[in-house]
This record gives structure tokens, sequence and C-alpha cells, in this order.
């Protein structure tokens, strides 16, 4: 995994709540065993028809609307375990989710694969679907370094939290199971003195 | 210090503490499936590292797996091909695997209580979001993606973050026709579908204690459609009754195991960072209107006409399903019923089924499938003599699986049907693209395939 550097970029706007990872990738397009091409079925029932058509007036099917940031209604991501969503988005080429909450597992699985999740005020994720509408060119800055955010050069800015372990294997493109074998050793004597009743 | 059920079992797994936030989390029991497992048994391999423990781990293929005609060679080619894969995965791994043509196969969170493998006070986790399902025995169970899948893998454990704890308490007695699956409904209603994100819940009091391991796995399973990290309940005699006849853990005796499990209570002064509490009294056979669980009413309610959501999603949700504010469901006419999955395909469940349906007939208009959660859940069925009752009456008994709760193998509802469904997740095109899903109760769904329509199964019950 390459690390995460700091990016500018527009945004796509996505502003429906509770988007599930049914939605973000059908159970019927999990049947590979590789991680890669799972960009292609990104939303795929609302980006195509039963006839395989495009959907007019789906935001992804707008050339208007490009970007690395995807911009969604809280609460996205709930449902499935099922890392696929984050391997589709990734695939798909979003760096960035920005929401006014994220499901847990999903938070976790975009952090495993080096997708930044931004957790930003209900406020701030209404203020941010407006300056797209407004202007679908609006550009974005995000610092992981500094955790900040920055809309079209000030107008909207603030910090977001990410867990200082999660930022580092971000930045740096470390593996969490490099990591967890390189401890194996800690985790063989614990396992020793651990019954299981 | 006070400490909850939760804490107590998870301090007893911490390896190490890395920072202020993050833990190595041990992990005493691993169950996988075919779907979000292969891409952690290629990360292995590119690592060229063996599976650390592999007594932990257990395999089982149920997402894909057909329900008719399981002696056959699965038709679906990709479906085949992640099947295969698993069994190679576990040969060349070394892990135990229990494949379509075992007998204990089955949907991974029916087997692993049904086999004795959960227990109290583990830690359990697969990549599945409804392994909170085996939190019903006073165990921290959560659903993990396939990096973390490769993490316990190669390690036996997983990075942690301690989740905030939530307690929702049901008081009182359930009603007549009112069960485990309607009171998780109507929680998750109360809730919404986000309201437990970042919590691991506990959930307690007399409507609770009163279920049966069935039943506690029913709310547990749906934990996570409210966003919950996972659900727990305090194991009791309810538990230890279920567990007495399980295979032990070797070199321990069950009156070992009991005295540990009787420790694992949370104390009367310990802390929750939210609590609710309900009244038993209050829930009633619920059905859900719209596409995500939390979108929930009483059989006799009418579908809300506000909603905290957006209008933009909640017309979105009404629209798919063809339904419009206000209107009431009860009396609704339906295509499907779809008895089946890790929330509703025990043998409770199934008893439960046969006993309303025994002597009546399902109406012309419905079509009918129940599919056990094992294929001990089939066995027994066909013992207690349940195939006949449910054959008779016009209901179709397959193979166990996943089915039609995921629209992943052949078990699909066709687009724009209705089907009252006992599984977890309604959500658009859940069940097969364009498919309606509305949640319900095993006893709720039995009613509407005899009746063809939405009915109050309190009613039939008089």
């Amino acid at each position: 995994m390459s690390g995460f550097t700091n990016i500018q970029t527009t945004a796509v706007p996505l502003p429906m709540e509770d988007i599930d990872t049914d939605q973000i990738i059908p159970a019927r397009f999990l049947k590979s065993t590789s991680k890669l091409g799972f960009g292609e079925n990104l939303f795929r029932d609302w980006r195509y028809n039963a006839a395989h058509e495009k959907i007019d007036g789906f935001i992804l099917n707008n050339e208007t609307y490009k970007g690395e940031i995807l911009v969604a209604g809280r609460n996205f991501g709930c449902g499935s375990s099922r890392e696929h969503a984050a391997w589709a988005i990734g695939d798909y080429g979003f760096k960035v989710v920005i929401s006014s909450f994220f499901a847990d597992i999903f938070k976790n699985n975009a952090l495993n694969n080096g997708i930044l999740p931004i957790t930003v005020d209900q406020e701030v994720l209404h203020r941010i679907f407006t300056a797209i509408e407004e202007n679908p060119k609006t550009t974005f800055d995000v610092s992981l370094t500094h955790q900040t955010l920055t809309v079209e050069g000030g107008k909207i800015h603030i910090t977001f939290d990410i867990d200082p372990f999660k930022k580092e294997c971000l930045i740096n493109g470390m593996d969490t199971i490099d990591y967890l074998i390189s401890k194996r050793a800690v985790i063989e004597k614990f396992q020793q003195q651990h019954i299981v009743y | 210090m006070s400490t909850t059920l939760f804490d107590k079992i998870w301090n007893k797994h911490i390896v190490e503490q890395i920072d202020a936030k993050q833990i190595i989390l041990y992990i005493d029991k691993h169950f996988i499936h075919e779907v979000t497992s292969p891409q952690a048994f290629d990360g292995l391999r590119q690592r060229n590292v063996k599976v650390f423990n592999t007594s932990r781990t257990v395999g089982t293929a149920d997402h894909n797996v057909p329900t008719k005609n399981q002696h056959l060679p699965i038709q679906d080619p990709l479906s085949k091909k992640q099947v295969n894969q698993l069994s190679e995965n576990c040969k060349e791994f070394g892990v135990e695997l229990f494949d379509l043509h075992h007998p204990n196969q089955g949907i991974v969170h029916v087997i692993g209580p049904e086999l004795g493998m959960t227990r109290p006070g583990m830690t359990i986790v697969c990549g599945d979001s409804h392994t909170s399902t085996h939190g019903a025995f006073g165990s921290i169970a959560f659903g993990i993606g396939t990096s973390e899948v490769e993490q316990v893998l190669a390690s036996q454990c997983v990075l942690q973050v301690k989740p905030k704890q939530m307690r929702i308490k049901i008081n009182g007695q359930l009603q007549r026709g009112v069960s485990a699956k309607d009171l998780i409904l109507y929680v998750i209603a109360k809730l919404g579908v986000g309201g437990a994100t970042g919590h691991f819940v506990e959930y307690a009091g007399e409507a609770i204690e009163s279920l049966s391991m069935e039943g506690r796995m029913t709310v547990c399973n749906m934990s996570i459609e409210m966003g919950a990290r996972g659900g727990l309940i305090a194991p009791d005699q309810t538990t230890f009754n279920y567990l007495k006849d399980k295979v032990q853990p070797e070199g321990i005796r069950f009156d070992e195991s009991l005295t540990q499990w009787k420790k694992l209570t949370t104390d009367e002064s310990a802390i929750f960072d939210i609590e609710y509490e309900f009244d038993a009294a209050d829930i009633a056979p619920m059905v859900t209107y719209g596409t995500n669980p939390g979108m929930g009413i009483k059989i006799n309610e009418a579908i809300p006409s506000t909603s905290e959501s957006s209008n933009a999603s909640v017309d979105k949700s009404l629209n798919y399903m063809g339904f419009n504010k206000g209107k009431i469901l009860e009396g609704m006419p339906i295509d499907y019923v779809f008895i089946g999955s890790c929330t509703n395909a025990r043998i409770e469940d199934l008893r439960e089924v046969a006993q309303y349906i025994k002597g009546k007939q399902k109406a012309e208009n419905v079509e009918v499938f129940v599919v056990p959660g094992s294929q001990l859940v089939a066995k027994q069925a066909k013992k207690e003599g349940l195939d006949k009752i449910l054959a008779s009456a016009g209901f179709e008994l397959r193979q166990a699986g996943c089915s039609a709760c995921l629209g992943m193998n052949e078990d699909k509802i066709p687009a724009g049907k209705y089907c009252v469904s006992t599984s977890n997740r309604n959500f658009e095109g859940r069940q097969g693209p364009g498919a309606r899903t509305i949640l319900a109760s095993p006893l709720t769904a039995a009613a509407a395939a005899i009746a063809g329509k939405i009915v109050d199964v309190r009613k039939e019950l008089n």
C-alpha cells in the first residue's frame, strides 16, 4: 500500500443518508477472489438499469462532477462488513470520503485500504453540499499531516480527528498485518497463559 | 472499580496496548466463509506466512451455496470457484472446514452455537457483520473486514479501539404472538439505523432474560442494523442449559467452565455511556416499510409522515417500495415469503412456523420457501416431522445456506415483488435487483403465507 499524500481535488456529492454497502457494491458482484476491478460495479444499481444502460441523473453519470473525494450523507457505509465496498471506492478513484458519520466497519475497512474517511459536523456537511451545488469545480485541500480540510481556499476550514496509529499507517503506507506479524512472539506468550472456558 | 460484562471479557483479551487508543486484541474463535476470506489467504501467500493458530479458525461455505440439489455441482461458475477456493485455502493452510457436503455445514452464525464453539467469555470474529449473533452467549463477537480476517489468520489478533458501551433494558414480558424478532425490530426503529454506531450493546431486563438462546441470538444478530459493533447478553441458566451437552474444550470440565461463566455479569454500579429502557408490553408484531431496518412500524401503524432522515432519502426509499406516507401495511397482498437467514433459521424458528401452519394451507398468490440454517437444523426438522407439516401446507423446504437473504446465490426475489422475509436487511436490491423486502418475525411471515397478505398474527392466534 502506498502512503497517503495530501491532495487537492474536486468532489462528487451524494447527499443520500444511510447509504449501505449493498448499494456501494451489490452482493452479486462479490464473487471475485481478488481485490481488483470492483470500481466498475461501484453503486451498480444506481448507475445502471436492468438493461445495463446508464441512469441519467445519478451523480457518477454526470460529467459535471469529478474528483477524488466522495461526499455522502450521514451514516455512510452501514450494513455488511464487505471490504469490497472500500475496494470499489478506491478502485473507482476516490481517496477520501466525507460524511457526518460513518458506520464502524466501513471506516476501518477504508483506513485499511488507504482511503481516508473524514467526519465533519452535520452543519459543515450541509455547507459542503451547498458549495458543490453552487460550483461543481469547488476545490478541496486535504492535509492528513495537519488533519485539515480546506474548501475553496478557506471558505470552509476544519480540522478532523484520526486515530494517531491509523494516521501513521496511512502516511507511511504501513500495513497492519505486517505490524501484527512482528508481534507474534508477544502474542505467543499471551496465548500460552490464556484459557478459553 | 465497577466493570461491565463487556469490560470483563475485553480486559482478559488485551495482548498489548499500542497507544492511548489502539490495542492488540486476542481472538478466541475465528469463523470464515467463502466470500470474505479468499483475498486474506492470498495475502498470507504473498507474505509467505502460515496461519498463526489453525485450531482457532473454522470455515464453512454458506453465502454462495445453492439450496436445491446440493449433491450436484454448483451451476454458477463464479460461485463454484469461490466455494472451491475456500476448500483449497483451508486444505493448504490446515484450517478445519465444513464444506457443502459436510454434516456440520450451514450458515456460519448458526453452526458456531449449535456445535458448542460459541461460548461465554470468548472473543469471536468473522468477516461478516452478523457475527454479533454470538454475543447471545455472553461473548464479545463482531464483524470484521477482509484485512482484519488476514490480521487474525496471521496473528490470532485484531487491532482495535475500545468501543463505547450502551445498555438496552426491556422490562416486563412480551405479548403472545410477539417474538424476539419483533423486539429487536422495535428497538432498531426507536434508535434508528445509525443509533448505536460506535457502541457495543448489552441487552438486559426481564424480557431478554425470558428469551430462549435462539431468541437471544435473533436479538444480538440484528445489533449491527442500528450500527452497533455488537450486542451481548449476560450468560445465565438458560445459556448454561444450552451448553451442558455440547463438546467441552479439551481438558476442561463443565463445572470449571460454569464457575468462570458465572462471573460474567455487569456490576450493579457499572456505568454505560448511554442507556435506554423500553417496556415489553409496548412491543407489537413489527414490519418494515422502507429500505433500511430502522424503517419499521407496528403492524397496525401507518407509515410515518415525518422522519429524522431527509425527505430525499425517505422519498427514494418509499418510491422503491411502492408505498406512500400514511399507508397501513396490514391487509396488503404479498408475493413471496422467505423464512431463513442467520437471524431466523434455527430449529426453534422452524418449530414455531410449523406449529402455526399445521393443518393450514398457504395462499395461492404466495410462493413460500423455508431454508434451514444448517444441515443439523434440517436433520432435526426431519426428525421432528416438521418437513411433512411444511410440505402439506405448500411451504417448500430447501437445503441449508444464506439463500434469499442477500441475493448472491440462485435464490432471489424478482423485481417489483413483495417478500415478507425473516432475514435482517431490507436494503434496495438486497434480495435481488428491484426486490421489495418487508422484514418480519417467523410467526408474522408464516401468517402472511397462509393469509396471502400481511396480517396481525395476534388476531390469528385468538
